[in-house]
């Protein structure tokens, strides 16, 4: 399996990373060489075999629909690198 | 001959404080005054939180003089920076979450500050738990306390160097792949990774959420058992932790192993194997034997497969997880001037390159097209390999094999080359996928001095027997008591 840079862009562009040309590059390389790698899993038969995606037998898990202490809104907002009047503020959503 | 204080185990530390020989404080200090004698030369720790660690020891001192006690009284440990502490800086070893200060503190943290302890700081690990050398840090490397121009192993490695340093009597680490076992193999300590669900994730900063777990690092296997009773059991603010009863880990040390069936899998002694590797593990084992415990081998036949299935399943759940980081409720923001270009800029600028290789591996695999030729796939063969275990654990109560096929390696041997870097794992990553427990133990040094780490595998919440074998191999030898010259 063999990664362009044109794949590369395109990945990044849907994990939202900016990346240098470089990095481009060095992830087309390597990003091919750990597919390649990854290649043997073809080859196994999984035809009547489910998937794993989580190995305990719990599910739905339910609690009671109390209300409990949350957070107050200044500490919420604490670490923010941007934030007004108890919101987080951020820049125009739809750009020019 | 009395022990400096810094060279106590916990449960040695612990029966000085109850019968007043010394206090938590001087104990602290003996800590922190080994932190600044030391960590300059193997940079452990990430921040040290000295002021904070003698106003707890002191409340501790009080507490004991009032008449009080509990588990963990006035004991100092170091947690590792991915989980959260409240008012303490948490960065996950990297410069996106440079100025983070948790608003709460992790369960397995706060159940640990409930019975008693001293926090002695945060110590470095590879960014965001991604690595098996702390060389991913965006800080710096952490060096072997054994051989200083070496990996202390990771991603849990800060945590490793400061018990094998004993700059803290233990610390908290976190297993993925083997981020715990590892380093305790590379360090010549105890590593505990338990059963997935066994402790707490929440406050957790997630990487890989169906196989991160809370693990331990200490000087013997009496000290893993006593954090494990601490820690483990229900949390309802993690709806994957799971709500089994939490059996008596310290009774369960005792006991002999007489009749104890260990599965020795023949996949585990893999071609490339360092000799003094397969040497010091297959004594281990005979050690075991000879202590009354039945050996057979065993097959995992997928064994080959569970490292391309954990980083397909792991960088996809990372890729997920990490896209909170987007420069909006916390972290480093790039500052630029439109919204999504600073998304785009934040995560470009504040994550370091594996963590970027991961997520990018990760999206990949989860994208329209190669979805089920790479994550359901990934998936389906994590099923082959939890039956594996499971057909196993049929047949024997533990299973032994090494955690790693070498010991520690030197800093950049492997920097530039992440497929190199990834095998570490080979050995580590199966536990994971198939969520059961597992222990790495001292269990000799090869020929330049280095320690080499004996692995044994339970199956999910067999805590208890695994903690007795382990206790058992320990007890009958001695490489828990050697400590490096640092």
């Amino acid at each position: 399996m063999s990664l362009t840079t044109q794949d590369v862009r395109h990945v990044a562009e849907l994990a939202k990373l900016k990346l240098t040309d470089d990095e481009v590059n060095r992830f087309a390389q390597q990003l091919s060489a750990i597919l390649d790698y990854a290649a043997s899993l073809q080859q196994v038969d999984t035809s009547h075999v489910p998937p794993t995606p989580y190995v305990l037998p719990l599910q739905n898990v339910m609690r009671d629909d109390d209300a409990a202490p949350s957070l107050p809104n200044d500490v919420a907002l604490g670490n923010a690198p941007d934030a007004d009047d108890g919101f987080f503020r951020v820049r125009a959503v739809f750009e020019d | 001959m009395t022990k400096p204080l810094h060279e106590l185990t916990i449960h040695e530390a612990l029966a000085g404080m109850r019968r007043g020989d010394f206090t938590s404080l001087m104990l602290t200090q003996a800590l922190l005054d080994r932190i600044a004698a030391v960590d300059g030369r193997i940079q452990a720790y990430l921040t040290v939180t000295a002021e904070q660690a003698r106003v707890q020891a002191v409340a501790a001192d009080r507490r004991r003089a009032a008449g009080e006690d509990a588990p963990l009284l006035g004991v100092p440990l170091a947690i590792k920076d991915v989980l959260s502490t409240a008012g303490v800086r948490t960065t996950c070893g990297s410069r996106i979450l440079d100025n983070y200060n948790p608003p709460y503190t992790a369960t397995a943290v706060a159940r640990l500050e409930a019975a008693g302890m001293v926090m002695l700081g945060k110590t470095n690990t590879d960014e965001f738990a991604m690595g098996s050398s702390t060389e991913n840090s965006g800080y710096f490397t952490t060096h072997n306390p054994w051989d200083t121009d070496r990996v202390p192993g990771g991603s849990s490695g800060g945590s490793g160097a400061v018990v094998a340093a004993q700059m803290a009597l233990a610390a908290l680490g976190t297993d993925t792949g083997g981020s715990v076992r590892l380093p305790a193999s590379f360090c010549g300590i105890v590593g505990l990774k338990p059963s997935y669900g066994r402790i707490s994730r929440y406050g957790l900063i997630a990487y890989g959420s169906s196989l991160d777990q809370v693990g331990i690092l200490a000087k013997d296997v009496r000290d893993a058992a006593l954090l494990l009773q601490v820690m483990a059991g229900h949390d309802p603010y993690d709806s994957t932790s799971l709500p089994a009863e939490t059996p008596d880990y310290l009774a369960a040390l005792d006991g002999d192993i007489a009749g104890l069936r260990i599965g020795l899998p023949q996949e585990y002694f893999v071609a490339g194997m360092q000799p003094a590797v397969e040497h010091a593990v297959r004594a281990a084992v005979a050690e075991l034997e000879r202590l009354g415990a039945t050996v057979t081998p065993i097959n995992l036949p997928n064994t080959d497969k569970a490292l391309p299935v954990y980083y397909l399943v792991a960088t996809a759940e990372a890729s997920a997880n990490l896209a909170r980081f987007d420069g909006i409720r916390y972290g480093y923001s790039a500052g630029a001037s439109a919204m999504m270009e600073n998304i785009r800029a934040t995560r470009g600028e504040g994550f370091g390159a594996e963590v970027k290789r991961r997520i990018m591996l990760g999206a990949y695999a989860l994208s329209a097209g190669y979805y089920d030729a790479y994550y359901l796939k990934a998936q389906q063969v994590r099923t082959l390999i939890k039956q594996d275990f499971e057909r196993a654990f049929a047949q024997v109560d533990v299973i032994a094999c090494p955690v790693a096929p070498t010991t520690a390696f030197r800093i950049g041997e492997k920097a530039d080359d992440p497929l190199a870097m990834y095998l570490s794992d080979v050995l580590t990553v199966t536990l994971n996928l198939a969520g059961m427990c597992g222990v790495s133990v001292p269990c000799g040094f090869d020929e330049a001095g280095l320690p080499i780490g004996l692995q044994l595998m339970g199956p999910h919440l067999g805590e208890a027997t695994l903690l007795r074998a382990a206790h058992a191999y320990e007890r009958a030898t001695t490489w828990h008591r050697y400590w490096a010259e640092v």
